[in-house]
């Protein structure tokens, strides 16, 4: 029951995040609904995981979790550099 | 199964809404996003369908590589689609309708879901892999070892295909020589 209440939320969730980034007055608004999006993923497969009585598929979730981050950064990458920074690379200060 | 039945509708009819955004939109920098966000949800869709290697696939392939393969094709072109004229959007939804149509006929031979009498439930080769999978091959996960050791070869066979496809799109594009543009410049 109570993984089931979860798993509604998440999709009530998931529905706003769409709604969202399909609307996105900026791109800034879609990049962050996607990535929520993501985010969102990964705890629909996780509470399934739990409704249906199989647990193991947690690490799935966490593929998930690496390749939504990998998906952001290589977005915001372009936003900033409008390219993935090949020769950038060189003239750009570090981030830190 | 209801909850399965009704979580199923839901993704589906999200992944309905992502598509026609998809296609109404002319700005393909949002595209991009939205067909990551659209492979997010055929990956829960097949994680719901119990599909999990699918879905892994689907994920690192569709929400991944993908966007960032679409988002360094930006980089070498523009991120705006050309009009069409309208006679050729209509021979597109013609074909686009009737590969449809056909793919929906095709669909119409397959057995239902979870139904009992197909091949893969009756096949000899069935048991044989289930039961006896554990002595000859010891990998706990039934798909890896068909995959892994009983069509070993045909697994050999698809890596040698990828990687052939690897070195030639890496000898077709060379060394990245093009100048990087100037920043801030991607606005909606």
């Amino acid at each position: 029951m109570m993984f089931l209440v979860a798993i509604i939320a998440i999709v009530v969730t998931m529905l706003m995040i769409l709604v969202r980034a399909l609307l996105g007055p900026t791109v800034y608004d879609r990049i962050l609904a996607i990535n929520l999006f993501g985010t969102k993923t990964v705890l629909f497969v996780a509470v399934l995981g739990f409704l249906n009585g199989r647990p193991e598929f947690l690490d799935l979730g966490l593929i998930y979790a690496l390749i939504n981050f990998i998906g952001t950064v290589t977005v915001l990458k372009f936003m900033q550099y409008g390219d993935l920074g090949w020769e950038a690379a060189s003239k750009e200060k570090p981030d830190v | 199964m209801t909850t399965d039945i009704a979580l199923n509708i839901v993704l589906l009819s999200f992944m309905a809404i992502v598509g026609l955004a998809i296609a109404r939109l002319r700005n393909l920098f949002p595209v991009a996003m939205l067909t990551g966000l659209y492979s997010l949800l055929s990956a829960s869709l097949f994680t719901l369908l119990d599909a999990v290697d699918v879905a892994l696939t689907e994920a690192a392939v569709g929400a991944g590589v993908t966007t960032v393969l679409f988002l360094a094709t930006f980089g070498l072109t523009r991120a705006r689609e050309k009009p069409v004229p309208r006679s050729r959007t209509l021979i597109g939804l013609a074909v686009t309708a009737l590969t449809g149509a056909v793919l929906v006929y095709a669909s119409l031979d397959m057995p239902h879901f979870g139904a009992a009498d197909t091949p893969v439930q009756e096949h000899p080769l069935r048991d044989r892999y289930l039961n006896q999978m554990s002595e000859e091959i010891d990998v706990p996960n039934a798909v890896t070892a068909v995959l892994g050791s009983y069509r070993g070869y045909d697994t050999l066979g698809e890596v040698v295909v990828v990687f052939t496809a690897g070195i030639g799109v890496l000898m077709l594009l060379g060394v990245a020589w093009h100048r990087p543009r100037k920043p801030g410049k991607r606005e909606q």
